[in-house]
């Protein structure tokens, strides 16, 4: 039989020795791991730009991404300023999960650029905000019309596998390909993933749902047209100078 | 029970899986692909030896009045170590294996080997037994992920298997298969096979 004190001791001793070693592990292979963080966030903007990123490696996203890929800030009225985005420092609204991004108390928006053969042919944008469990954070890109989508992705969320967590797959990321985010109108009426099965009219801003994951699509759509409404002063901007 | 039995009980007659039903969970959820299942049996493989050879070589030694929390701690810190390994080697299957990984810590499997087994033998038949158990798993969620992806997605690894001159003469990958759902058919099917193979039927 085991004393008290023995029992403490004992349970001492384990957890000083588990949290040494996760702590070494975890401290030895940060550097790895945070590399594999932003190749993987590089790759998420590339396909998202509409890139084939399935078959190629690290280097070759690295190397594809700072080719192709210009990161840009921009003010909240929508002018181009001269700031990296490194320069901003990122702060997480907990209740919507959207990013606001500042320097110096003032707030800016990131914005990339994918150009190719010295053309802007598309622009990529981050999104965050709230599923139904978690906070899913992605890229959304608009070809150079401003109101076409060229995709969709998320590289970072903790929905329930096999029902949100299909906000991920290519078959759901596809259907966003080709909608408009403007209506006839010329209002920002962004794209929405309907419950089930997308029908009726308005198609053109209309989505799939996926069954079993309302509420992930519902979030879905409300921090998309938030995210989107930011970059609004940018893309009149675009307008008035072509 | 003899030394040979303690490693291949657990791969048939006393599957972990099939006869006692535990580890249902992630076995169908990780295998919709031959690769994911395969790392998920490699990690799952890895902490239960580790944490049975553990757990038994230290059962003297822990208190009766906190063994669970004990086995736990063992447990978990495995589990997270090759979680962290994972996410700096295979991230893209770590990204895969998502929560699964995390969810080893509450597989039943590696509890109860540790309960049951671990705690009254000596480490060396306990290691055997983890072994034993974990390629119990494997063997199961390896035919699992070969039915489903072959099925599901017309490949194997990720390879393309199916002809598209098949599917130009009207064939479609089933879709069921993907879901949890197929999972589950497939694995009724694996424990209905191996019941009526050794015979075995519930009291």
């Amino acid at each position: 039989m085991h004393s008290d004190f023995q029992t403490y001791r004992f349970v001492m001793i384990v957890s000083i020795l588990a949290a040494f070693l996760l702590s070494l592990t975890a401290t030895s292979l940060k550097d790895k791991q945070d590399y594999n963080v932003e190749v993987d966030r590089k790759k998420n903007v590339l396909k998202c730009a509409g890139l084939d990123v399935m078959t190629i490696n690290s280097e070759q996203i690295i190397k594809n991404y700072s080719q192709f890929i210009n990161e840009k800030v921009i003010s909240k009225n929508g002018s181009y300023v001269d700031l990296k985005l490194t320069d901003l420092n990122q702060f997480e609204d907990k209740s919507t999960g959207q990013i606001l991004y500042k320097n110096n108390n003032k707030e800016y928006l990131p914005l990339y650029e994918y150009s190719k053969n010295n053309e802007i042919v598309a622009y990529i944008l981050p999104i965050s905000g709230k599923g139904l469990w978690s906070t899913l954070y992605g890229y959304f890109s608009l070809a150079n019309d401003m109101n076409t989508v060229k995709g969709i992705t998320f590289y970072k969320h903790g929905e329930t596998p096999g029902l949100g967590a299909e906000i991920e797959k290519k078959w759901f990321q596809d259907n966003f390909i080709n909608k408009t985010i403007f209506n006839e109108m010329g209002q920002m009426v962004s794209v929405s993933v309907e419950k089930g099965k997308a029908s009726g009219s308005g198609l053109e801003h209309k989505v799939d749902g996926i069954s079993g994951a309302t509420m992930t699509g519902a979030g879905l759509n409300k921090f998309l047209k938030s995210d989107l409404k930011r970059y609004i002063p940018f893309i009149k901007s675009l307008e008035i100078g072509a | 029970m003899s030394n040979k039995n303690i490693f291949s009980d657990p791969l048939i007659n006393n599957n972990p899986v099939t006869k006692q039903i535990l580890g249902i969970c992630s076995a169908l959820a990780v295998t919709v692909k031959l690769e994911t299942a395969l790392v998920m049996s490699i990690s799952l493989t890895l902490v239960l030896a580790c944490s049975n050879f553990l757990i038994s070589l230290l059962r003297t030694m822990i208190p009766s009045k906190v063994r669970i929390i004990i086995q736990l701690t063992i447990i978990a810190s495995l589990v997270i170590l090759i979680d962290q390994v994972l996410k700096a080697y295979m991230y893209d299957i770590s990204k895969q294996l998502s929560v699964f990984v995390g969810l080893i810590i509450t597989n039943c499997i590696v509890m109860g080997r540790a309960e049951a087994f671990a705690m009254q033998n000596n480490p060396i038949d306990s290691f055997k037994d983890g072994v034993g158990n974990a390629f119990g798993y494997s063997i199961i969620l390896i035919l699992v992920s070969i039915f489903r992806e072959i099925l599901g997605s017309g490949s194997l690894m990720g390879i393309s298997l199916i002809p598209q001159s098949i599917y130009d003469m009207g064939y479609v990958n089933n879709g069921l298969m993907l879901l949890a759902p197929g999972a589950f058919i497939v694995l009724g099917l694996i424990a209905w096979v191996q019941r009526t193979v050794t015979g075995v039927t519930e009291d």
